[in-house]
């Protein structure tokens, strides 16, 4: 059965999103495709026992996944003077979820896009943004500061409501005083969490979330979902409830009912220290974190990283692991003998991969679960029209189940904004089911993604088919681990980062629970220097 | 019927005729500049196109006197609006001249319907003769008392906007009268009786507005005539002149008036030209109207001048059209000068070369994009940009009616490691103006400033840095990319003074 577009839109987008299409005439669709190959690897995966080589590999360490955890541990590993690393990455491009793009009109990201600005002068991601000539120095402080270009530009963000767009994420107009009220009781509450310290002066919600507090005053918090919190808390007020809403679905892929009061509360309260801003700003670049990837990348010696090698199988053995995999691109065999493996994939890819698990499923695997996103990167030929607060780096739609977009051209130093650019498109796809989420998103086409792209955002810039030049679509089956409630503080995370003997170790930004950069990088510097001291280069760790 | 009423309608419709023909070419030598072109080709226009409306009445058979009211009807909608409307497409788009030849033709073609079809109304109350006689006088009688009206009473007393109102209601009043005159000739006088009514009514709350639309777009935007205007991508420029000389306006915002720019000018560069070490390579960014070239090239130790402007559009001016190359003395055309369209943020990133004294003469920061070239961000990449012993100044809006933007500028000069040295000049036109001296450190120099100046000789330009209680420091933060704190502090101070 065919869906009408309103139909589409409805299903997608929402039923605000559909009310506004209007009727339109046949149009030529915008050129463009679908871009990532999702469906193809995962079938080779679970399509039974692929071949081995006759051959082994062999390599001191071997790190599995090219993402920003793999990356970040072979970073540490060869600042340590680790010298036989390799790192083996299923996709023809590392990064994983910060992936990034470039056309002749700009770099663009295909997923991840900033970095909340560290608040502290320590841990491994300062380091990053030192060797990267990103920290310009330290305030009165000691507190880090950042090259003024590299710092979200004003307008930073803008939200779009029934026809006019407005400054901020934050709805004023026809608020009431109770509204207001509440929002500002909401502040309040996340600036005193943000100020909360324990007995040890840990921070109540600390970033990375492994230097939080595991005070049950807290941690408890952690078996409510937000949306329970907000109602425990007397928060009525919908314009709020919208705030924390796409708060949560902006880093967390689901909504606040799926989503644990502590992660929900994390948001609002770990990147500033309860003075009252929210954060110190946020680091962004064209490509958005690819910038980062390219960084870890420029780290690590030539040819340390190799493409389109899907590793099948991780055998743990007395003297080290043995990895089978395949080259994707000719279907050959591969394996590998390696002394130690960091194995940088999630834990649905990971539950595939290690052998003993085939047997023998640890009952951790089925706490994790991961929200689907789709990505679409739109190059117009100028910059897009709007009534109301002009264009801003992230630009929401206010009624649409997609987060708007950001603008790749905003931090280019110009007084000439005119155009041309990429706009990257956002729809997390949070509904409960994430399975059915999944089939959803892989369902449609590229003629229904078109549309959909086009349906959010024609209300808002009507001229826009006029000036769109190129549309492609990222489909992430698997995105973003969601940090359901009990899941931040309950057993089965703790146990998921549990090296498999001596010689396999995890990283992931899943075993912190949320997908963010600074995670992702602390488990892989943290996996890194469990290998070092396997290895006997045990050095002053970095965390 | 009454004949009376019939001659007092001819002398109306004629009147109403002629009025939107002076309309129509006052609006374009006034917007357009010119008026001796835009006058013939409206007056030429309008004519011929009368003379299409006289051809095509042949085709109307049936129902003359019913047409006749109709016609009476689009004329009044068409006319009574034309000045208004006009206004209107020059200020939101581009499609000026369409709309001017477009209205010309369709107005000026009703207009040449009405007289045939009046005659043929009245073709069996009057002999030939007479009855060519009486219409075409009366008809020439009309155009008397439109042309003497228009200039002596209408535009002074209403303005543009509601002079076409005003006759749009009388074109529609002979609409609605017509209906009662030439009722027996009519099928349905009623229906057309309440189309007039609601007509007249419209045009008659038209001209009760068109009061605030007259003062928004003719006293607050142009005081003067516009001699020149045109749109470029990036703004739309119009020059206008007066009694007191010539003036310049971007967006609809004051650049200079000739009757006083130099005060401005001199303020802006010789500051920095005597104080620096050397004056040999200069960089003006913005400045593309040439005026603060033709200061830095009083001095003949100037051996190179770099102007930076993004639009092609004000350099061509500067250096084509007469009045403007004649006031900046040719500057633009100097072999010493080097002028490059380009992006100022984007030419300070791409070089290296280092300049003695550079004048950054940007709009003030009204929007983000400008308010970008006021920021720290901006101001290292200058810095790398100015000699060791090198000076710039950088215009930076009224310490007296946007006293925190002005500091906000200075302190930002300081936050990015610049010396400063604020100082201010009184400007007519302008009012109270700031700019901010800044260089890597205090500069040792004072060389002697060049003759022929107007405004700034030593002891002038030692006062202006003396700042009276209502225009001294204020605290601010520091204008960053990451907040453009200025853009907030500039649009809400010049809220109170607009």
């Amino acid at each position: 059965m065919e869906l009408t577009r309103r139909e589409l839109v409805a299903a997608f987008l929402g039923s605000a999103v559909a009310s506004g299409c209007k009727r339109e005439q046949p149009r030529a669709p915008i050129p463009g495709a679908i871009v990532d190959r999702a469906v193809e690897v995962g079938h080779r995966l679970r399509g039974g026992p692929l071949p081995r080589a006759q051959t082994l590999e062999t390599v001191d360490v071997l790190v599995v996944g090219a993402g920003v955890a793999g990356l970040s541990a072979a970073w540490r590993l060869a600042s340590a003077g680790v010298k036989d690393v390799r790192v083996v990455e299923l996709e023809a491009e590392p990064g994983g979820t910060s992936r990034s793009g470039k056309n002749a009109v700009s770099a663009f990201p295909w997923g991840a896009h900033y970095l909340p600005a560290p608040t502290e002068d320590r841990g491994p991601v300062v380091r990053l943004l030192r060797e990267m000539g990103a920290v310009s120095g330290v305030d009165a402080q000691g507190l880090p500061t950042f090259e003024e270009e590299l710092l979200i530009q004003e307008p930073e963000e803008r939200h779009f409501y029934r026809g006019h767009w407005y400054d901020g994420l934050y709805l004023r107009v026809g608020a009431t005083a109770e509204d207001l009220a509440e929002l500002e009781r909401f502040d309040a509450k996340m600036n005193a969490f943000a100020a909360a310290r324990d007995a040890k002066g840990r921070k109540a919600f600390a970033v990375p979330t492994a230097r939080s507090s595991d005070d049950a005053e807290w941690t408890a918090l952690d078996a409510l979902s937000m949306a329970a919190w907000l109602t425990r808390e007397g928060f009525r007020s919908t314009r709020l409830k919208w705030l924390v809403d796409y708060a949560c679905r902006d880093d967390y892929g689901a909504t606040s009912e799926h989503v644990s009061a502590w992660a929900g509360i994390w948001y609002f309260a770990a990147r500033q220290d309860g003075q009252g801003e929210r954060s110190e700003g946020f680091l962004s670049w064209p490509e958005g974190n690819g910038r980062l990837v390219h960084q870890l990348l420029s780290a690590l010696p030539p040819r340390a990283v190799e493409r389109d090698v899907l590793v099948h199988t991780v055998e743990p053995g007395e003297q080290g692991c043995r990895v089978d995999a395949l080259d994707s691109r000719t279907g050959k065999p591969r394996s590998f003998q390696a002394r130690q493996v960091v194995l940088a994939c999630p834990r649905f890819l990971a539950a595939h991969l290690v052998a003993p698990w085939r047997t023998a499923r640890p009952a951790f695997l089925d706490a994790f679960t991961y929200a689907p996103w789709v990505v679409a990167n739109l190059t117009l030929s100028s910059l897009p029209e709007s009534r109301g607060f002009p264009l801003a780096w992230d630009n929401v739609f206010q009624e649409s189940n997609s987060l708007g977009y950001v603008v790749a051209t905003h931090q280019r130093l110009r007084q000439d904004e005119r155009g041309p650019t990429v706009l990257t498109w956002y729809l997390p796809m949070s509904g409960a089911d994430v399975k059915a989420e999944r089939t959803k998103a892989l369902s449609a086409s590229y003629a229904d993604w078109e549309a959909l792209v086009m349906a959010d955002m024609r209300p808002a810039h009507p001229g826009i088919l006029q000036q769109a030049q190129r549309l492609e679509v990222q489909r992430w089956g698997h995105a973003m681990v969601r940090p359901t409630p009990g899941f931040m503080w309950g057993p089965e995370r703790r146990a998921a980062q549990e090296s498999v003997g001596r010689h396999l170790h995890f990283a992931h930004t899943d075993l912190g629970g949320l997908a963010l950069f600074e995670e992702a990088n602390w488990f892989g510097v943290k996996a890194a220097e469990r290998v070092l001291s396997e290895l006997g280069q045990a050095s002053a760790s970095w965390l | 019927m009454n004949k009376t009423l019939l001659y007092i309608t001819v002398i109306v419709i004629a009147t109403c005729g002629l009025v939107y023909e002076l309309v129509v070419g006052a609006l374009a030598s006034y917007l357009l500049g010119d008026s001796i072109t835009q006058f013939s080709t409206v007056i030429g226009g309008y004519l011929f196109a009368m003379g299409i409306g006289s051809y095509l009445s042949r085709y109307i058979d049936k129902g003359v006197a019913q047409r006749f009211v109709e016609v009476e009807l689009a004329v009044a909608l068409l006319g009574g609006l034309c000045a208004p409307v006009l206004f209107l497409t020059f200020t939101l788009t581009d499609l000026f001249q369409v709309a001017l030849y477009g209205s010309v033709i369709i107005i000026g073609t009703l207009v040449g319907l009405e007289i045939p079809l009046l005659l043929r109304i009245l073709k069996d109350q009057l002999k030939f003769k007479d009855l060519v006689s009486q219409v075409l006088s009366l008809d020439y009688l009309g155009a008397l008392a439109a042309s003497v009206a228009f200039p002596l009473l209408l535009v002074p007393k209403l303005g543009l906007v509601r002079t076409s109102l005003l006759f749009g209601v009388l074109n529609a009043a002979v609409g609605l009268w017509s209906t009662w005159l030439l009722a027996p000739l009519l099928g349905n006088p009623l229906r057309l009786r309440v189309k007039a009514v609601m007509l007249t009514v419209l045009l008659m709350v038209g001209f009760v507005l068109g009061d605030r639309l007259t003062t928004f777009y003719e006293d607050q935007l142009y005081a003067d005539d516009v001699v020149h205007a045109s749109s470029s991508p990036y703004q739309r420029i119009v020059l206008t002149r007066g009694k007191r000389g010539f003036s310049l306006f971007l967006n609809g915002n004051l650049q200079f008036a000739s009757v006083d720019e130099y005060r401005y000018h001199e303020s802006l560069v010789h500051p920095a030209m005597v104080r620096a070490g050397r004056a040999e390579h200069v960089l003006i960014l913005g400045g593309g109207d040439g005026l603060a070239a033709r200061e830095v090239l009083r001095y003949p130790e100037v051996r190179s001048v770099t102007l930076v402007d993004l639009d092609p559009a004000i350099t061509g001016l500067a250096m084509g059209y007469g009045e403007l190359s004649k006031l900046n003395e040719n500057a633009l055309k100097d072999s010493r000068m080097r002028v490059i369209n380009a992006d100022a943020m984007q030419f300070l990133m791409e070089g290296d070369q280092r300049y003695d004294v550079v004048v950054v003469d940007f709009p003030d920061p009204n929007n983000f994009a400008l308010g970008k070239l006021y920021t720290t961000g901006f101001y290292k990449l200058l810095k790398k940009r100015v000699a060791p012993d090198g000076v710039a100044v950088v215009q930076s809006t009224s310490p007296l009616f946007a006293r925190r933007s002005f500091w906000c500028v200075e302190t930002t000069l300081k936050a990015a490691g610049f010396w400063t040295q604020p100082y201010h000049a009184l400007v007519p036109s302008f009012g109270e103006w700031g700019y901010v001296l800044v260089a890597h450190e205090a500069p040792g120099h004072h060389r002697p400033l060049p003759e022929g100046l107007r405004f700034l000789d030593m002891p002038t330009l030692e006062s202006l840095t003396l700042f009276p209680p209502d225009m001294s420091p204020l605290p601010t933060e520091v204008n960053r990319l990451n907040n453009q704190v200025l853009v907030h502090y500039y649009e809400e101070e010049w809220r109170r003074w607009n």
